[in-house]
C-alpha cells in the first residue's frame, strides 16, 4: 500500500517526519497523561521544542529560523497532535499566530528585532483577538486604542487565549476608530511587564488541560507606535490572514488525531475479544475503523493541498478553511469511534482515546468555528465571496533565501 | 582515526507485530522502516567522539536496492558520510556471510583517514542475532568489546572503555583497531536538526555491489522453516483494595497461585 507520505511528500519531508513523531513518542507521550489529568503546562516541553526549531521552523534563517517550508510545520503539527493537541496548539500560536505576522506584515525594523528571540524560544507569544463579548463576530471587539503622542493607549479584556499566562509577548487587536467595524480595527504587539496589562488563567475547561488558556487585561496600557503591526485600520486583514497560518496547523494536527485513533483502535480491536473472537473481526467495529481511514486519507489531502498552496504564494484561504473544517470534525467522529471501539475502558483516562475526544472538541469552536466556515465554503461556492488581494501577501516558500 | 558506525534499516518497532512470515521470508516489508533502535547509541557515539577528538565519521549499512533511510537518518544526526552494500552481494546468506561483506567494504571505505575504531548497537530488532559485529571483528582480526557503556578516552593507539556485565562493570584498555558493541546506558541519541535533515536528504549515497566488493561469502546457515508465535493471550487483573497493603498481598497471593514466585 503506497502510503501519501511516500507520494506527496520529499524525502526531507520524510525526514522531519521521523524525527517529530520519534520526539512526540519520547518526550510528549509520557508526560501528557498527567499533564492533562492535574491541568498543568509542560514547561518542560518549550527548550525541547526551541532546541529543536519547532517554535520558528518556517521562518527563514536569517530570522533565526530553521528555514523549512510549510509542509513540514503541517508534518511537524501533526505529529505534535498524536500525543496532545495542546503541545500542537503551542506551536500553532506563538508561530502561525504571532511571528508569521509578523514576518508577513512586519517592517524591516519589526522583523529584525522580534523575530529572532521568537524563533529561538527566547520569547513565547499569544495571539488575542477573541473577547468576552465578540468571537465568531470579530468586528465587534470593544478594546479600545486611542493614539496620545505618538503612542497609543489600551484598553479591554481578551478572552479564551491560548498561552496567555505563559506568554511575555502578546498580538492584541483593538479598535482605532469605534465606529468603523472591521475597518477600525489595528494590531498590536505589547511585552509582559508594560503597565497596566496582567494576565490569568481559565480554569475547568473540558479538554486541551495541558495547554494554558487564559485572559488578558489592559487598563491603560501604552504601546509605542513601533509596535504597531501593518497599517492603522489593518487590523482585521492581519487577523485573518493569522487564521489562514493556524488553521492550516489545527487542520495537519488532527490529522495526527485521526492516525492515534486509528493506532489506538486497531491494536485493541485486535486484542479485546467478545463473542469468541477479537473485536476488530465484528463488522460494525471494522465500520468505525473504515471510516477513521477514509476521514484520514481525506484529511492528508487536504492538508497537503493547502501546505502546497502555501509554499507556492498562493493565496488558500479557501483551502485552509476546508481543510480545517473538514479534519477538524473528522478528528471528532474518529476520537468518538475510537472511544466507542474501546468501549468502557475508552471512556477511562487509562487509556489516550478519551483525552483526544474532549480536545477535538476544543478545534471545532477555535480558529473559525464549524459554522463559520459552513458559511465561508457556502460563499464561495455561491460566489459571494472572494479573496482581494493583500498588500502584505505571504511570500512562497524559498529554499535559497529562507535556509 | 576514523570511526565507521554499522546500522541496520529494520521495521518500526511499532510495527514489528504486523510483519507476516511471508514477508519476512521475502523481505518485501509492508512496515515503515527505520534505522535500527540500538543502532541510533552507536550513531550517537560516532557523533560524539568526532566531536572529542576530531575524528571523521561513516555510516553503513547492508539492505536491500535503495533502502537508504535508516543511513538518511544517521546523516542527519551527523555523521560525515554514508555507504550502502547493497545485500545481494551476500546471495541471501547469513550473519557469517553479512559480516563477511561489511568486513571488505570497511576495508574499502575511504574516509581520508584509516577507520580504527566500528561502533554497533547492541542487536537489530528484527534479527535479534547480536553476532554481526563479533563476525565483523573476527573477519578483520581486530580486537572486540561489547556491551560498553562509556569510552572514556582514546590516546596513544589505545582505547579506554567501561563495560557493563551481569553484576558489574570494568574498565579495560585495547589497542585499535577495535570493534565495539554500545549499550544503551552509554548516550542518549540526539533528533536530527532540520539543518541535518536538509544536508542528508541532498547527499547521494554510494552503494557497493558485487563488483566493488571482493566477496565470496560463505553462509553456514539456512532458514529451513519459519514461525510466527501465537501472541500471548495476556490477561489483566487489577487488584482493588483500601491500602497498599492489601493489594500487595492479593498481588502476592495471585503470583503464588500461578507459581510465579
Ligand atoms: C481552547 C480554546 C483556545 C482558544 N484560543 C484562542 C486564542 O489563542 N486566541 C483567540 O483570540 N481566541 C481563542 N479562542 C477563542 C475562539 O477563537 C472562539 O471561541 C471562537 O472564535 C468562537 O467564538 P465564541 O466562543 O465567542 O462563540 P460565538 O461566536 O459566540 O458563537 C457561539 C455559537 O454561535 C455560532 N455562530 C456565531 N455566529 C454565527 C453565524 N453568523 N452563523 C451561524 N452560527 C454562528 C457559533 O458557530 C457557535 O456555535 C480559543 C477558544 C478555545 C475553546
Amino acid at each position: 500500500m503506497a502510503s501519501s507520505t511516500d507520494l506527496l511528500y520529499s524525502e526531507e519531508h520524510n525526514l522531519v517526519r521521523k524525527m517529530a513523531y520519534d520526539f512526540t513518542r519520547n518526550e510528549v507521550m509520557p508526560i501528557i497523561a498527567e499533564h492533562d489529568r492535574n491541568h498543568t503546562f509542560p514547561f518542560e516541553l518549550l527548550p525541547k521544542m526551541a532546541q529543536l526549531g519547532f517554535l520558528g521552523i518556517c521562518l527563514p534563517a536569517c530570522y533565526g529560523g530553521a528555514g523549512m517550508d510549510f509542509l513540514s510545520l503541517g508534518i511537524v503539527s501533526e505529529a505534535l497532535e498524536y500525543g496532545d493537541s495542546s503541545v500542537r496548539e503551542t506551536v500553532a500560536v506563538h508561530l502561525a499566530l504571532h511571528a508569521l505576522p509578523i514576518f508577513q506584515w512586519g517592517t524591516d525594523e519589526q522583523k529584525e528585532t522580534f523575530l529572532p528571540g521568537l524563533a529561538c524560544g527566547d520569547h513565547i507569544a499569544c495571539f488575542g483577538l477573541t473577547e468576552p463579548g465578540a468571537g465568531s463576530d470579530v468586528a465587534g471587539i470593544q478594546t479600545r486604542a486611542v493614539c496620545e503622542g505618538g503612542d497609543y493607549i489600551l484598553t479591554g479584556e481578551k478572552m479564551w487565549i491560548t498561552l496567555a499566562d505563559v506568554a511575555d509577548r502578546f498580538l492584541v487587536f483593538a479598535k482605532t476608530q469605534l465606529d468603523q467595524g472591521a475597518r477600525g480595527i489595528s494590531a498590536f504587539i505589547l511585552e509582559r511587564g508594560w503597565q497596566g496589562l496582567t494576565t490569568g488563567t481559565l480554569e475547568g475547561k473540558m479538554g486541551v488541560r495541558a495547554s494554558n488558556t487564559g485572559w488578558i487585561n489592559m487598563q491603560d496600557v501604552r504601546v509605542p507606535a513601533g509596535h504597531r503591526l501593518g497599517e492603522e485600520g489593518e487590523g482585521f486583514k492581519i487577523a485573518m490572514s493569522c487564521l489562514d497560518n493556524a488553521r492550516f496547523g489545527v487542520a495537519a494536527g488532527s490529522v495526527g488525531i485521526i492516525r492515534a485513533c486509528i493506532d489506538e483502535s486497531v491494536k485493541y480491536a485486535l486484542q479485546r475479544k467478545s463473542f469468541g473472537k477479537p473485536i476488530a473481526e465484528h463488522q460494525l467495529v471494522q465500520q468505525m475503523i473504515a471510516q477513521m481511514q477514509q476521514d484520514l486519507d481525506i484529511g492528508e489531502l487536504l492538508v497537503w493541498k493547502a501546505g502546497t498552496l502555501k509554499n507556492q504564494g498562493v493565496r488558500n484561504t479557501r483551502e485552509t478553511s476546508m481543510a480545517k473544517w473538514f479534519c477538524t470534525e473528522a478528528a471528532r467522529r474518529a476520537a468518538d469511534n475510537a472511544v466507542q471501539v474501546h468501549g468502557a475502558y475508552g471512556y477511562s483516562d487509562e487509556y489516550n482515546v478519551e483525552r483526544h475526544l474532549r480536545n477535538t472538541k476544543s478545534a471545532v469552536i477555535y480558529e473559525g468555528t464549524s459554522q463559520i466556515h459552513t458559511l465561508m465554503q457556502a460563499a464561495y461556492t455561491l460566489g459571494m465571496r472572494e479573496d482581494r488581494p493583500l498588500r502584505c501577501p505571504m511570500p512562497a516558500y524559498d529554499p535559497d533565501t529562507w535556509q | 582515526m576514523n570511526v565507521a558506525v554499522l546500522v541496520k534499516q529494520t521495521p518500526d518497532t511499532a510495527e514489528l507485530p504486523k510483519v507476516t512470515v511471508a514477508e519476512a521470508q521475502s523481505g518485501e516489508l509492508q512496515a515503515t522502516m527505520v534505522i535500527n533502535p540500538w543502532d541510533e547509541f552507536a550513531v550517537e557515539e560516532a557523533i560524539d567522539l568526532s566531536d572529542r577528538f576530531g575524528c571523521e565519521t561513516v555510516a553503513i549499512s547492508m539492505g536491500r536496492e535503495g533502502e537508504t533511510d535508516a543511513l538518511k537518518h544517521a546523516l542527519a544526526m551527523g555523521v560525515d558520510a554514508a555507504v550502502h552494500v547493497d545485500e545481494r552481494v551476500i546471495d541471501g546468506g547469513d550473519e557469517w556471510a553479512t559480516a563477511e561483506a561489511l568486513a571488505a567494504t570497511l576495508k574499502m571505505v575511504d574516509t581520508g583517514d584509516q577507520v580504527e575504531l566500528v561502533l554497533a548497537g547492541k542487536m537489530s530488532v528484527d534479527g535479534n542475532s547480536s553476532v554481526i559485529y563479533a563476525g565483523v571483528a573476527c573477519m578483520l582480526g581486530w580486537d572486540l568489546l561489547v556491551n560498553v557503556t562509556r569510552i572514556v578516552d582514546i590516546v596513544d593507539g589505545k582505547l579506554i572503555a567501561e563495560q557493563a556485565f551481569e553484576g558489574g562493570q570494568e574498565t579495560v584498555e585495547v589497542p585499535l583497531p577495535v570493534v565495539i558493541s554500545v549499550a544503551k546506558e552509554i548516550n542518549e541519541p540526539r533528533y536530527p536538526s532540520f539543518m541535518g535533515i536538509r544536508k542528508a536528504s541532498r547527499v547521494t549515497i554510494p552503494t557497493l555491489g558485487s563488483d566493488d566488493l571482493e566477496i565470496r561469502p560463505s553462509s553456514t546457515t539456512r532458514w529451513t522453516d519459519l514461525d510466527k508465535p501465537e501472541p500471548e493471550d495476556v490477561q489483566v487483573r487489577i487488584f482493588d483494595g483500601a491500602s497498599v497493603e492489601e493489594k500487595v498481598t492479593q498481588l502476592a497471593d495471585a503470583l503464588m497461585a500461578e507459581k510465579v514466585i
